[in-house]
């Protein structure tokens, strides 16, 4: 077997690089013209966005047009592909402001054209309520159920919202950033279980 | 002398007690509870290059009900401490039970709100392995005191001449100081 010689290996090498880096660029247009595409379907109901950073892709919509904007994302724009349905709380945000403490974070892939988009609503923490996305994905159903345990956002149309991690009985939504990393006593409130009868033996 | 001497040879006299020590703790079937990586160590502990077989402690059962010496190695978090709890519950007596490792013993690194700080809060431990995770070693010496304590030894004293260490508070004070709020933790 011959071996090619070292500068024809670092420019077969160097081409390739360079290709991984145009095809990039090129999905990074896609995404950014589809984030474009999905602002303007929103029209008023956009609430802050398109962001871009580090290449990625952030609308923000109002939360009760989220669901339907979710479809037209799926139906219309070709965002099949549920990724994770998250939360975050901005309680102690540092920088800059936020219009409501808890944002329900969608993140949607679309498999024809290898784009990804991060889809924003913020929740009002009095009453945090969002619709579900479970009818239009199913695969929402664990990661809403999550998101209800660890921040407590509930999710109006779910088929069963209970704790995803922690036991039922648990109160409390551990993410949630004024809950204490020691917990509110919940460890320690099991019985007791003593030696009974082995001083028998 | 006395009975033996009367029967001749071939014949030993003894209390049924003792008889009845004498075959557990030449038998003991541990009950693995392992949650982590001191599980790992148990495995090793249990194959041939340690081989707890040596001791009769080779045959573990993972059935609680068929077995009288409950290893818990590894984390128990808030979810978990019911099933081991119900666990040790199921387990005939007489049993005897091994806290191993760290994470079993105060809960080790893990001080959160889902971590239970030390098994032996809520269960009975007869034995604490200290280490991250312990070696096999130390599993075994483990057993073996818990060996001793079937025959009927003192371990507490044993522990203390072999290693010096005075004494740490046993389990009642350790609750008592709990009961008073020694253990609160700033919320």
């Amino acid at each position: 077997m011959t071996r090619l010689p070292q500068a024809d290996l670092e420019a077969a090498a160097a081409e390739r690089r360079a290709q991984a880096a145009a095809a990039r660029a090129r999905r990074v247009e896609r995404e950014r013209e589809l984030a474009r595409e999905a602002a303007r379907w929103l029209g008023d109901d956009l609430v802050d966005g398109p962001f871009e950073f580090r290449e990625q892709f952030e609308v923000v919509v109002s939360p009760g047009r989220a669901h339907a904007f979710l479809e037209y994302l799926r139906d219309g724009l070709g965002f099949t592909m549920f990724v994770d349905c998250t939360a975050v709380d901005y309680l102690k945000y540092e920088h800059g402001e936020h219009p409501e403490r808890f944002a329900v974070v969608w993140t949607l892939a679309n498999l024809d054209q290898e784009a990804y988009l991060r889809v924003k609503a913020y929740v009002d923490e009095d009453d945090p309520v969002i619709r579900s996305a479970t009818d239009l994905w199913p695969g929402a159903n664990w990661a809403e159920r999550e998101v209800y345990d660890m921040y407590g956002i509930e999710f109006s149309g779910h088929p069963n919202l209970i704790r995803l991690l922690c036991p039922q009985e648990f109160s409390g939504h551990p993410l949630r950033k004024d809950y204490p990393l020691r917990g509110r006593g919940e460890r320690d409130n099991f019985p007791v279980i003593r030696r009974g009868v082995e001083e028998r033996y | 002398m006395g009975l033996e001497d009367f029967l001749g040879d071939g014949f030993l006299s003894t209390r049924i007690k003792d008889l009845l020590a004498w075959g557990r703790r030449n038998s003991l079937w541990p009950m693995p509870f392992g949650t982590a990586c001191c599980a790992i160590e148990m495995m090793s502990t249990l194959s041939s290059r340690y081989d707890m077989s040596r001791f009769g402690a080779e045959v573990v059962r993972f059935s609680p009900r068929q077995s009288d010496l409950l290893i818990v190695g590894g984390r128990v978090t808030l979810k978990m401490m019911p099933v081991l709890q119900r666990i040790w519950l199921q387990m005939p007596e007489p049993k005897w039970s091994i806290s191993m490792g760290a994470c079993a013993s105060c809960g080790g690194v893990f001080d959160t709100y889902t971590m239970i700080q030390g098994v032996d809060q809520f269960i009975p431990v007869d034995v604490y392995i200290p280490g991250c995770p312990p070696r096999p070693e130390n599993l075994i010496d483990a057993v073996r005191l818990i060996q001793d304590k079937v025959s009927g030894v003192d371990i507490q004293r044993l522990i203390d001449e072999r290693t010096g260490i005075p004494q740490l508070p046993r389990l009642e004070e350790m609750q008592a100081r709990r009961a008073r709020g020694a253990f609160e933790v700033p919320r």
